[in-house]
């Protein structure tokens, strides 16, 4: 096991290889990052957050994995493939707009309704979420796609 | 949303389907799948046929976006809806073909999805009203005409046409934009049925002239029209099935719909006659006098293509005289009727022609003439058809070829009879022209035929040919069978097709009861003309030894193509020369071109216009704030004088997270949560690549005193404080942002605006700037990896000697 810090030419981090601590914490608050950035996906409607910075900080959350172990070990993780991401991203990104057709509007027209839910109580449904959906995994993607291969290359 | 609407876009829908089935569909050839498409296509269009011959108005809006006037508003006449029975019936034909020519080795889902692509790209540029529509149709058509002729992308000549025919289509079709443009300054309206209500209107404008001139530029160079058509012989790269439908039925024919099309609102211009007229008949001399030196099959029917787009061109170009002037308007409705008629005779007999000569090449190997000969007894059937097309081509009956250039013939010969001042003196040019075109016609559709089928066999090809297998003989059967019946019965189309088309060309809902004979007595001059063509043709073919050395006085250096490749070869000197020059890989470099120009402009704007500060009206600044800029301050002097990078970056990232603060100070939370995001993020990227900076020794850091940059750094700071102000003090119109606030629940739905703002309604935005993301992210992806794999190789090599020395 290689860390990434080391492979990005880091000579003294090879003491830390077996970073305990930082691993064993890393996975925790990884899971936090990652439940904050969907937390301020869905909240970005109506408060602060969005799609760009739900991707963003997911993409941090992963970075924080590949410092704590290696690629290889994130990849056996989360097996994703950045380029795959970007391209669903794209997809959502762009065929989004178009479904406003179906509904007989112009394009990028959002379509949004209430629904009654127990428990819950009043839920919004709303195609800009679909529509971030898409700025999410482009943004995750690309950043991920740019630090793996920035991290993968020898000094 | 109508059924004509699905009608286009059901082609592209079924291009997303055929890619997401690649995995599944292995076993049965991808064509199968494909076929069904066009044939609903065309069945639904021929099923439309009696309601635009009723004059019904078949027209539906759809907005896409109204704000600036584009929408997929189809609106279906005599015209478009011939073209799109041709696009969809011709498409299941060559769909048909192609799966007996593409075998399951080639990557067919990719071959298929371009060309569904194309099938909506066409149809969406025939039944379209708006032309912004129209245009960004049209410019999708000349797209995926470049990745079909691509389609064997490892071969070099197809890379080169390829490329050729995008920059010469797509140049024509930016330039048509700028003639809609200036017809929507004339009439304030996109639609074509509104600029033609506003004839008068487009008459007294002195941008009409401009705007002719550029949609004709557009039309040309995608009807492959003289000086333009140097693309489409090198297109013939592309698979057989390609040339049959786009570059000889439907794509190059966009050009003809167009000029058809624009008739009505232009053929007041003597402008547009002259140009569309002399261009046309041009064509037509030039490219079938070429043709006839072309020793490949294929080349020799696109010269041909070529020169038959300009019999079509020259026949609108008259038939827009009978728009023109009420004089002798019936001469010139005959050739917008020949045209239609042409039109539909040329799709049928040189869609049978290249799909035969794909036979040929299939089953022989090889399309070159010197090669080939004596084929008939071995492929009879190949060879009667193109007996049959090749006679239909030559204008020879009781095909419909000879019907069409007969009327193409009549009506050249009568233009002498049309009392315009302008015409009267080179009259007699058009009928020459139109007669040299027509013998050369007549000599290459002999050696087509004759130099193929007849004569000895020849031991020359590659493969031992034999009949091809009846799934590739379908297809030009039955367009040999059309040229047949048509030929002979010419009158089941006149009342239901070509009637309603010349009307839609010509605006006018007068019933033109078009009658189509084969034979006007013998006092017709189109008939002696047809055997003197005959005649010197035969008489040329058998002396074609002793004249055929006129070609090789056309040197290289005159070509066009020369002229072509020169200047995309200097072109791209120039700009590599203008590019190193500015583009040097030193970062301060671009900062101080981009910060300079800024500053630049923005001082000669205050000059020019003006500026006031009212610094009253700047809110009182808060301690805290204070502090936070004076930690900022304090960590940018640090950058400056510290040795060690390490500290500097992290100077760099308090910097980044002083704004995210400062941004929450002022109550922008949104801004606040994304800096911090983003500071993290690039502080870790920073990190990355931190040892694989140049070292210390090698880069000095050191504050020299760089006066220009000093200038520079001061003058920008200047400008921002300056911009910021004046912006703050005076407001000259209502701030946008309340139209934001007020509209942020009930249009939107939802309750942050900055969140509501980026995806919805400044959507579109945000839209590309995901797709900048993606491609900055594929692009580092690419360039990386091009250059892990050179360090890769290096690597095994080395380690190569590691283990030969153990």
């Amino acid at each position: 096991m290689k860390s990434t810090l080391m492979r990005a030419g880091y000579k003294k981090v090879s003491r830390q290889m077996n970073d305990v601590f930082l691993q064993f914490a890393s996975k925790v608050i990884f899971f936090l990052i990652v439940m904050f950035a969907f937390n301020l996906f869905f909240a970005g409607h109506y408060t602060p957050g969005g799609g760009f910075v739900g991707g963003l900080l997911g993409a941090s959350a992963v970075v924080l994995l590949l410092i704590a172990f290696d690629r290889k070990t994130v990849h056996k993780m989360m097996p994703i493939d950045y380029r795959f991401m970007i391209t669903l991203g794209l997809v959502f990104a762009g065929v989004v707009p178009t479904l406003s057709f179906l509904f007989g509007t112009p394009f990028f027209q959002h379509q949004f309704t209430y629904v009654e839910v127990p428990i819950l109580q009043e839920l919004s449904l709303h195609t800009a979420v679909l529509f971030d959906i898409g700025v999410f995994l482009t943004v995750m993607g690309a950043c991920l796609l740019i630090i793996t291969l920035v991290a993968e290359e020898k000094a | 949303m109508t059924l004509i609407h699905l009608a286009i876009l059901l082609p592209i829908i079924a291009a997303v389907i055929v890619g997401l089935s690649k995995k599944y569909s292995k076993r049965i050839h991808t064509g199968w799948l494909v076929l069904p498409v066009p044939l609903l296509i065309v069945i639904y269009f021929l099923t439309l046929i009696p309601d635009v011959n009723r004059h019904d108005v078949l027209y539906h809006s759809m907005n896409v976006m109204p704000n600036i006037g584009l929408n997929f508003d189809v609106y279906v006449d005599g015209l478009g809806l011939l073209f799109a029975i041709l696009i969809s019936g011709i498409g299941a034909l060559v769909v048909l073909y192609s799966i007996g020519y593409l075998s399951h080795r080639e990557d067919l889902t990719s071959f298929y999805i371009y060309l569904l692509i194309f099938m909506t790209a066409m149809l969406g540029v025939v039944l379209n009203d708006n032309v912004l529509g129209l245009y960004l149709f049209w410019e999708l058509t000349s797209i995926s005409s470049f990745l079909l002729i691509a389609f064997w992308y490892n071969r070099e000549r197809s890379l080169y046409g390829a490329t050729k025919s995008m920059l010469i289509t797509m140049g024509g079709g930016f330039l048509m934009l700028g003639g809609f443009l200036s017809l929507y300054l004339i009439t304030g309206s996109f639609s074509i049925r509104e600029m033609i209500a506003q004839v008068d209107l487009i008459q007294a404008s002195e941008l009409a002239p401009i705007a002719i001139v550029l949609i004709l530029l557009g039309a040309f160079t995608k009807s492959a029209q003289f000086p333009f058509y140097i693309w489409l012989p090198d297109a013939m790269e592309a698979p057989t099935p390609v040339s049959a439908y786009l570059h000889s039925a439907t794509m190059v024919k966009a050009g003809l719909y167009l000029v058809a099309r624009f008739t009505p609102i232009f053929a007041f211009s003597e402008l547009w006659v002259w140009l569309i007229l002399l261009t046309g008949l041009i064509t037509l001399a030039w490219a079938s006098f070429n043709a006839v030196k072309q020793d490949d099959l294929k080349a020799m029917l696109a010269f041909s293509t070529v020169s038959q787009l300009g019999l079509i061109m020259s026949l609108l170009g008259l038939g827009a005289l009978g728009v023109h002037t009420g004089a002798a308007e019936e001469l010139f409705t005959v050739a917008i009727v020949a045209a239609v008629f042409h039109l539909i005779n040329h799709a049928t007999f040189k869609g049978a022609l290249f799909m035969l000569v794909g036979i040929i090449d299939h089953e022989s190997g090889t399309r070159s003439l010197k090669r080939l000969g004596g084929l008939m007894t071995i492929m009879p059937i190949t060879g009667t058809m193109t007996a049959i097309t090749a006679a239909s081509m030559a204008g020879l009956p009781p095909f419909n070829g000879f019907l069409s250039k007969e009327m193409f013939l009549e009506v050249m010969v009568n233009i002498r009879h049309a009392d315009f001042s302008f015409l009267s003196d080179v009259s007699i040019l058009f009928p020459i022209l139109a007669v040299f075109g027509s013998i050369f016609t007549f000599i290459y559709s002999v050696i087509l035929f004759k130099e193929v089928f007849l004569g000895k066999e020849t031991e020359d090809t590659p493969k031992t040919p034999h009949e091809a297998p009846w799934l590739m003989l379908a297809s030009p059967l039955i367009l040999s069978l059309l040229v047949i019946v048509f030929g002979l019965f010419p009158n089941i189309l006149s009342q239901t097709i070509i009637d309603p088309a010349a009307m839609g060309i010509l605006g006018t809902t007068t019933a033109l009861d078009t009658q189509i004979y084969h034979w006007h007595g013998f006092d017709s001059p189109a008939l002696w003309l047809t055997v003197f063509i005959i005649v010197s043709g035969t008489l040329l073919y058998m002396t074609r030894h002793h004249w055929m050395f006129i070609y090789e006085y056309h040197k290289e250096h005159f070509t066009l193509n020369y002229l072509y490749d020169r200047g995309l070869v200097y072109s791209r000197i120039s700009s590599k020369q203008l590019n190193d020059k500015f583009v040097n890989g030193n970062v301060s470099h671009y900062l101080a071109y981009v910060l300079g120009f800024f500053v630049i402009v923005s001082i000669y704007t205050f000059i020019v216009n003006g500026m006031a500060i009212d610094i009253r009206t700047a809110s009182p600044i808060t301690l805290q704030e204070m502090i936070v800029v004076t930690i900022i301050l304090i960590a940018l002097a640090g950058i400056l004088v510290v040795k060690s990078r390490m500290v500097a970056l992290i100077l760099l990232g308090s910097i980044g997270f002083s704004m995210a603060l400062l941004f929450v100070m002022f109550r922008s939370a949104d801004l606040g949560l994304t800096q911090l995001a983003i500071e993290t993020v690039t502080t870790t990227i920073f990190l990355l690549v931190f040892s694989k900076l140049p070292d210390k020794e090698s880069y000095k850091y050191s504050v020299k005193l760089n006066i220009p940059h000093l200038i520079i750094s001061v003058g920008v700071a200047l400008t921002a404080i300056i911009i910021g102000y004046s912006a703050y003090s005076n407001r000259l119109f209502d701030p946008i942002s309340q139209f934001h606030i007020d509209n942020v629940y009930d249009l939107a739905a939802g309750g942050n605006m900055v969140n509501v703002i980026l995806v919805d309604f400044r959507g579109f935005d945000t839209l590309f700037e995901t797709l900048v993301f993606a491609i900055a992210g594929l692009g580092v992806y690419s360039m990386m990896r091009l250059r892990l794999n050179t360090k890769k190789e290096g690597d095994d090599h080395e380690e190569h000697i590691d283990e030969s020395r153990l």
